[in-house]
């Protein structure tokens, strides 16, 4: 019997599609390189045609083809030895559209296995997002923001193969850094991409996460019925109807909060949500009109507070206010929690226009779209220097 | 809308009518009091619909009545009144049904009673308005239960006991009247009209209970699933398919005690069966000269007997098999084709030999291929099946499958 590997890249829908299917093909044919046999798939009920949803790619290696075999006709593997993240705020939770409940970002790790992120941020603040886990874990970072290559106008930066390389070094019993040369200049004839290769495989260090770390949150599941308990004719109960909220501070109700599905919330979607300033807002009803998800829940004051339990962070609110910085989308690496920001701000006015001032001073990046015309070039060079020295003049050569 | 004038309602009696297959079926409808119907005209069904716009504009039904702009429609529409607490009715023929199909997958899968009547007929191309089971059976795998007839009068009896089969919440799976083309859509004969009192008393009001779709019943009905979720939702309908066979001897028990017409055995009827050496087996309006040749044969001292298929879904594989196993040699007449099957035969032939198979005694089974497109069945046909049964019953290798009342 032989060995089977299986490493999973965790993506945003649309955004890094083709970034997760490029990781999981490469490592299927450095694999290759390395005398093994491997698979590359997407799981299957996720929806990665729509904006930002979790979704997942699968590279499954065995070092026979019986073995492989083993981890054929599945959805996904139950186990993994690497998982790659290429969205840090990937961290704070994976809820597929096909309903699987939120699960913790290391949840398919084996212990002793490595996930990989590219990020900017350090562990101290990557650990406090993702959920604790009962076994040992180790964390690599690879530092970029999250990619977008492969889709559409935007370059390639490189991160598919830097996340090869990074593979080659928290795992060389799968592939060596020199199969994973062998396998760019076979899937894209590219020596530059093999310099970015080299150079995260020499870079990446890991750091081992202990039980003891990490969100303590308990995630959201459900169980599932047996065929007799469930409802005939294909029919579910309706979700229930809404009720009025109550103001923190003066007891007073009002307003509408409607009732949500418990059990698929969606806002793992979410890489940037929306902050309001309440002392700015001219209550004209446009957020809570245009959002797409219905998440603003009307409060007895007539204002409109961004339910975080079920956001997806699309921005439409920020679009539409007509009210200069009253809506500012923000990263939601900057947030620890879903709670209210109206009850905060309710509670203490002047410690929410502090908190309101910290998280939206620095204008953070959008984590998609841009927020003026040009930024994208802006952002281009220190990305190169980032991934290891290569210039965008050279990259455009190389696309030529 | 029109307001229906109960002519007959009153009477205690039923009283005759020479009617068609079809116009029994619309008279059902209205003694059923059937609440939406939709049309969309294809031949042979077509009649139905024509019967039913009658009744409507006499005043004699009070119904919706849509015509639809295809069968896509026709069949989404009454599945949608179902679910929202109507009664419907429906119905096509051969690639209008066809036309249908996806909105027949998704009707059992919602556990809708809908009944529909499928006058047979040949599947395009070419066109041709004779009769052949494809049509109906193509549906055969999806939860529909689909019954056989072979006269006007089963016609009308059989769409009642539809209703009441496919309405009982144990049930809740639409159900398919399988009418000849022709023989049994556009031919008339003498048919007793029960009394509506009778039907009232024979056929409970609809409840779709907790399924219901209203306001006052907030329910998601069909959302998206993933691998989670759906053998559970299939293992419902085998349930249902299960507990159909029950339902259904309990309401032919009950049509014979309020209508005083009793079908004995309601899944399959047997004919001259008693001393057969060898049987037939068959569906729909073929029985007439089915029997018709048996009575010959049997003053030749040939001892022929003939089983009529009513119920192909459910199929009662077992009481069947213990049926066919008391004779040394059944053949099975199949009015359709599933070409590339085993033994390149038709769908009844491979459905008896699966029911035939586990059980203790399995005689020959030869298998008939006869009266595609809506030819004859004839006399001399069904004698020359005949006679190879009793060839294969006294021990001579016979073929298969046989092609019969082809020009060769």
């Amino acid at each position: 019997m032989g060995r089977l590997f299986a490493v999973e890249i965790v993506y945003r829908g649309i955004f890094q599609k083709n970034l997760a299917k490029n990781i999981s093909r490469g490592i299927a044919l450095a694999a290759r390189h390395a005398g093994k046999m491997g698979i590359s798939f997407g799981r299957y009920g996720d929806s990665p045609e729509r904006n930002g949803i979790p979704a997942k790619s699968f590279a499954v290696i065995g070092t026979d083809e019986e073995t492989l075999q083993e981890g054929m006709a599945k959805y996904e593997p139950k186990e993994v030895d690497v998982s790659i993240a290429v969205d840090d705020t990937l961290f704070k939770g994976v809820e597929s559209w096909a309903w699987y409940g939120l699960q913790p970002i290391n949840r398919l790790l084996r212990p002793g296995g490595t996930l990989i992120v590219t990020s900017m941020n350090g562990p101290e603040a990557l650990i406090p997002m993702a959920h604790r886990k009962e076994t040992p874990y180790r964390l690599a970072i690879l530092k970029g923001t999250p990619s977008f290559s492969g889709l559409w106008v935007y370059k390639d930066d490189h991160t598919d193969v830097r996340v090869l390389g990074a593979i080659a070094k928290v795992l060389p019993d799968l592939f060596t850094i020199d199969d994973v040369e062998k396998a760019i200049l076979e899937e894209w004839s590219a020596p530059l991409k093999v310099t970015s290769a080299r150079k995260a495989h020499e870079r990446i260090t890991t750091r081992v996460v202990s039980p003891s770390e990490g969100n303590l949150e308990k995630t959201f599941e459900f169980e599932l019925p047996k065929w007799y308990e469930m409802r005939e004719g294909v029919s579910i109960p309706s979700i229930a109807r809404g009720a009025a909220m109550t103001d923190p501070v003066t007891q007073q109700t009002g307003g509408y909060r409607p009732v949500r599905n418990p059990t698929f919330k969606k806002y793992t979607t979410r890489t940037m949500r929306p902050v309001v300033n309440f002392d700015t807002c001219v209550k004209c009803t446009l957020c809570w009109l245009q959002c797409p998800d219905s998440c603003f829940d009307v409060t007895p004051d007539a204002l409109y507070d961004a339910n975080m339990e079920a956001c997806c962070g699309c921005g439409v609110c920020e679009a539409v206010c007509p009210v200069e910085n009253c809506v500012t989308m923000v990263n939601e690496t900057a947030f620890t929690d879903n709670a209210s920001q109206w009850e905060m701000w309710k509670k203490d006015k002047p410690a929410y226009a502090a908190w309101l001032q910290e998280k939206i001073q620095h204008k953070p990046e959008r984590s998609h779209g841009f927020r003026y015309r040009g930024q994208y070039e802006e952002q281009l060079p220190p990305m190169m220097e980032i991934a290891g020295g290569a210039g965008p003049e050279d990259e455009s050569d190389k696309e030529g | 809308m029109a307001q229906a004038v109960e002519k007959v309602a009153t009477s205690p009696k039923e009283h005759d009518a020479l009617i068609s297959g079809s116009e029994a079926i619309a008279v059902a409808c209205k003694l059923a009091d059937v609440d939406v119907i939709t049309a969309y005209p294809i031949r042979p069904y077509d009649t139905v619909m024509q019967y039913v716009a009658k009744l409507v504009s006499n005043g004699e039904l009070d119904c919706e009545y849509i015509v639809a702009e295809s069968e896509h429609s026709q069949f989404e529409i009454v599945k949608h009144a179902s679910a929202a607490g109507a009664r419907v009715f429906c119905g096509s023929s051969g690639v209008g049904w066809m036309y249908a199909f996806e909105a027949l997958t998704v009707t059992p899968a919602l556990r809708i009673p809908m009944v529909a009547m499928v006058g047979n007929r040949a599947l395009d191309d070419p066109g041709a308005f004779g009769v052949e089971h494809n049509d109906a059976l193509a549906v055969r795998d999806l939860g529909w239960q689909l019954v056989w007839v072979d006269n006007a009068q089963e016609a009308l009896d059989t769409a009642l006991i539809a209703y009441r089969v496919a309405e009982d919440r144990r049930v809740f799976l639409p159900c398919a009247i399988a009418c000849d083309g022709a023989f049994l859509t556009h031919s008339q004969s003498q048919v007793k009209i029960p009394p509506q009192e009778w039907v009232k008393r024979f056929l409970p009001p609809y409840n779709r209970g907790d399924l219901l779709l209203h306001p006052d019943n907030p329910i998601t009905v069909a959302p998206q699933v993933n691998e989670d979720w759906l053998m559970e939702i299939r293992k419902h309908n085998d349930e249902a398919m299960k507990r159909s066979k029950t339902v259904i001897r309990e309401a032919y028990a009950e049509f014979a005690k309020i209508f005083g017409r009793d079908y004995g055995n309601p899944f399959f009827e047997e004919y001259q069966t008693q001393d057969a050496d060898v049987v037939l087996v068959g569906m729909g309006t073929l029985s007439m000269p089915v029997k018709v040749a048996i009575r010959r044969m049997r003053a030749e001292g040939k001892k022929v007997g003939f089983v009529r298929i009513r119920w192909f879904r459910p199929f009662v594989a077992e009481e069947l098999a213990a049926t066919l196993g008391r004779f040394k040699a059944v053949g099975i007449i199949d009015r359709d084709f599933s070409f590339g099957s085993p033994y390149t035969s038709g769908v009844l032939a491979t459905e008896v030999r699966a029911a035939l198979y586990p059980a203790e005694k399995r005689p020959p089974v030869l298998a008939f291929i006869c009266g595609l497109g809506g030819r004859e069945v004839t006399v001399p046909d069904v004698q020359r099946m005949s006679e190879m049964l009793l060839r294969a019953a006294a021990g001579e290798r016979q073929p298969l499958t046989t092609w019969v009342g082809i020009r060769e």
